[in-house]
């Protein structure tokens, strides 16, 4: 079955960022962009999204407080926490949501771990 | 004379990159602080505005109205401006202390005072310009460290100011560390020319990061 990944960013070039090094990861993967959490969590309730990137530093809710509640809705979901702040408390907490820190600016190299691990357990999920 | 605003001179997608930018910077510096300081730094989303110098310094006053202390530091290069990182007075002595360890006395966090603060500045500052500087694929001279006390006049209108504008830029974000209860603003400021060459470093830089693939 098709995988669907949810990339939230509010910045634009971040998104377009985010879908391109996902793409050369994983071309076949269909892509979903939201600017803000509450576009994220419309977007959740109303399709099947198999995976999340989210952004920390953004307006209103930030990336930690979506993925919590990402994680609460979909306890098995892979989820990573896309940012430059990588202070330890920060990594921290993606840690105790059991979501994977990626480093910013992304590139390849920083998302393939989270993209590689994210396709072995949703192929085993689905087995 | 009217005040062109941000979006007459960068386009949505400049402007988006320049806050990602300024963003990742930021982040960056504020893991130096987070070292520095022993516990979690909090930032807001930066702000990036046109403004008049004036308006700059009422946004500045609206928010803070007592005196404030900042580290300045100019930056040149292909782009040139200025960077503060600004305190309430007040605040200022609880950063020495939280930076320093909290072993020393009162006369000794006051005496080191200057030198924390030039210190903690040219850190953060340098951290933020560098991450950018890199992005851009362009380097910037930084200036040393200088400390300069007073309200937002003293803070943004400095001698010279850079070319003869009127009208800067304006992007400003505020950090807090709650358990210190410390709180400031990173600013820059750049003047209209150099924001000329900005929009072009822009231009490239999401040239090189989308493919082209940006609409």
């Amino acid at each position: 079955m098709a995988i669907t990944v949810l990339i939230v960013d509010d910045s634009k070039l971040a998104r377009i960022v985010a879908g391109k090094t996902l793409a050369a990861l994983q071309p076949t993967w269909e892509r979903v962009e939201a600017a803000n959490a509450a576009e994220a969590l419309k977007i959740l309730g109303e399709r099947k999204i198999d995976l999340a990137m989210v952004d920390f530093n953004m307006p209103e809710k930030d990336g930690l407080e979506l993925a919590s509640e990402i994680r609460a809705s979909h306890p098995t979901m892979p989820i990573a926490v896309i940012t430059a702040n990588i202070q330890d408390e920060v990594i921290a907490q993606a840690r105790a949501m059991n979501a994977t820190f990626v480093n910013k600016p992304l590139t390849e190299e920083g998302l393939r771990g989270f993209v590689s691990g994210a396709a072995l357990r949703l192929r085993s999920s689905t087995a | 004379m009217l005040t062109p605003t941000i979006s007459e001179v960068l386009d949505e997608l400049e402007l988006d990159t320049l806050t990602e930018l300024v963003n990742i910077g930021v982040s960056r510096a504020a893991v130096s602080l987070r070292e520095m300081v022993g516990e979690q730094v909090h930032l807001s989303v930066p702000a990036v505005d046109l403004v008049h110098r004036r308006r700059a310094i009422e946004i500045l006053e609206g928010r803070e109205s007592g005196p404030l202390v900042a580290v300045h530091q100019v930056f040149e290069g292909d782009i040139t401006g200025r960077a503060l990182l600004i305190f309430p007075e007040t605040k200022s002595l609880e950063l020495v202390r939280a930076v320093t360890g909290g072993e020393l006395s009162l006369e000794d966090i006051i005496e080191l005072e200057q030198e924390a603060l030039a210190e903690t500045g040219n850190i953060l500052l340098n951290g933020c310009l560098g991450t950018i500087g890199n992005m851009l694929h362009r380097s910037l001279r930084m200036s040393l460290p200088e400390i300069i006390r007073g309200k937002g006049p003293e803070l943004f209108d400095l001698a010279p100011p850079p070319a003869a504008s009127e009208v800067v830029m304006f992007l400003h974000i505020n950090f807090t560390v709650r358990q210190r209860n410390i709180s400031g603003y990173i600013v820059m400021l750049m003047d209209i020319p150099s924001l000329t060459v900005l929009k072009k470093l822009l231009g490239e830089l999401i040239q090189r990061e989308t493919d082209g693939m940006a609409p």
